[in-house]
């Protein structure tokens, strides 16, 4: 398979059946070739957690995925999470919370949030900090992310001890 | 920034692994979290990518006769996550925790992070501290490898191009044992500037068994073996540990590196030491 390979991939909810070039990125495949540039591209190489999505529901960086390797996969980018008439309230507590200035960062944050939201604890702010690690934000100063993400565990703690 | 081309091969059987990989420049591809990096900065360009994703024979985590054998795909979160991991080497998942970041660990396995040989990652040192053994196919057949054998020099294992691991098995570990992970990192998440991991094992009040195992001192993970043969033997408490503590250094002459000195290295290690060591003790006490 060296030149064009078809791949099907769930991406939203929407299944694509496309053809890509073995070396084409995950992160690249969804910007240029689908228009979905929600997702961010700041290094290239696993380190800013901009360009973060979700496969089968794990947080991962697209960055170091190629497009090839989607194949049967679903996948669920920023747009998927929610618009501005709709949005997530992963985002909205975002917003709530000034926890972005540029947005760059935003996206990558929003997908990391939902991964670690769904499966750790998350106790404490360094608990929470360390699972953001993972996310570079040149804005911030981070203070006001991690409120946006303790005010979601609140959230989710009181649901779940109910 | 992009990987030049390449053409891409994804087996489904070991037995097609083998056979792909029978070719010139192929490289397998695991988790993708060192190698498409490389590939991204143009620092590998394999002919042949071989995606070993789909194999499920590398997937499952077992127990056997000696010990648990986990499959070369098991990525870090599941390492880090797994009941019988847990119950037997609960220092793995201590250590996975420092390993990179959720989405990382999220992609990233236990055979990729070997094969790479990073010095200071946290797999090539719990593989030493826990005398685990590289289970390695090829053309020829499966063949076992101890640590000391695999891991050459930074970056640098004794694994053919034509082979891939399938596995790694951990002997259970000896009665009244303790273990316990540390490393030293500038960020939450960075590779460690230094690491240590210990185990250690009572018998009437003695150490029965110590192993110390340092990352970031050396070209691979090295144990120190100088202060292990110090403690067996002694009573099983802290000043004992004290006493023989700055023998961990001994022998080690680490590099300068824009992340960290030599001196500084040199002068994490008997920290580093002196906490896992008790820490690994008290757990084995209790
Ligand atoms: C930002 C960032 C931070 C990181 N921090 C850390 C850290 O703190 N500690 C740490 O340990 N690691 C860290 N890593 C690396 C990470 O742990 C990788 O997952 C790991 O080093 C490689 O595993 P992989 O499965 O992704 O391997 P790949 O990248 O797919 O492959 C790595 C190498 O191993 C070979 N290979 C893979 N599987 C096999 C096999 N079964 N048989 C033979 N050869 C094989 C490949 O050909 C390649 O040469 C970090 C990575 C990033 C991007
Ligand atoms: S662009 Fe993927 S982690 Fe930075
Ligand atoms: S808001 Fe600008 S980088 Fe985070």
């Amino acid at each position: 398979m060296n030149g064009m390979t078809h791949v099907t991939v769930t991406i939203n909810n929407e299944r694509h059946d496309v053809k890509v070039e073995p070396r084409m990125l995950a992160a690249d495949f969804l910007r240029d070739e689908l228009g979905l540039t929600g997702t961010h591209v700041g290094c290239e190489h696993g380190v800013c957690g901009a360009c973060t999505i979700l496969l089968n529901g794990a947080s991962v960086r697209s960055c170091l995925l190629l497009a090839i390797q989607l194949d049967g996969a679903e996948i669920q980018t920023v747009e998927g999470l929610g618009g501005v008439r709709e949005m997530h309230r992963i985002q909205a507590a975002f917003r709530e919370h000034h926890a972005l200035q540029c947005g760059f960062c935003t996206p990558g944050f929003l997908m990391t949030v939902h991964d670690i939201l769904g499966r750790l604890p998350l106790r404490s702010d360094e608990e929470i900090r360390d699972a953001l690690s993972g996310n570079i934000c040149r804005c911030t100063g981070y203070d006001h992310i991690v409120k946006a993400v303790r005010s979601l565990v609140t959230e989710r703690d009181k649901v779940t001890n109910q | 920034m992009k990987p030049a081309s390449f053409e891409y091969v994804r087996p489904e059987t070991l037995n097609d692994a083998v056979r792909a990989l029978d070719h010139d420049d192929a490289k397998i591809i695991a988790g993708g979290q060192s190698l498409v990096p490389m590939m991204n900065f143009r620092l590998v360009q394999p002919e042949r990518l071989v995606d070993i994703n789909r194999i499920e024979a590398l997937t499952p985590i077992v127990q056997t006769d000696s010990g648990v054998r986990v499959g070369a795909l098991t990525r870090h979160v599941e390492a880090e996550c797994h009941p019988l991991l847990k119950e037997h080497f609960p220092i793995i998942s201590e250590a996975m925790a420092c390993v990179a970041h959720v989405a990382i660990r999220n992609r990233g396995t236990i055979a990729g992070s070997l094969c790479h040989a990073d010095p200071s990652a946290e797999w090539p040192l719990l593989l030493i501290v826990l005398n685990g053994e590289i289970e390695i196919l090829g053309g020829a057949g499966s063949r076992m490898v101890t640590p000391n054998e695999f891991f050459l020099a930074p970056l640098m294992t004794e694994i053919a191009e034509t082979e891939l691991v399938t596995g790694v098995h951990f002997p259970l570990p000896p009665f009244s044992c303790g273990m316990a992970f540390e490393e030293v990192s500038w960020r939450a998440g960075d590779f460690a500037v230094v690491a240590a991991a210990a185990l250690v094992s009572i018998k009437r009040d003695r150490f029965a068994e110590v192993r110390l195992a340092l990352g970031g001192v050396f070209d691979t993970p090295v144990r120190a073996t100088a202060l292990e043969e110090g403690l067996v033997g002694q009573s099983a408490n802290l000043d004992e540990i004290e006493a023989v503590v700055s023998l961990a250094a001994k022998d080690l002459e680490p590099n300068d590196d824009p992340h960290a000195s030599a001196g500084y290295r040199l002068s994490l290690v008997p920290v580093l030491a002196r906490r896992v060591l008790a820490r690994a003790l008290e757990r084995a006490a209790s």
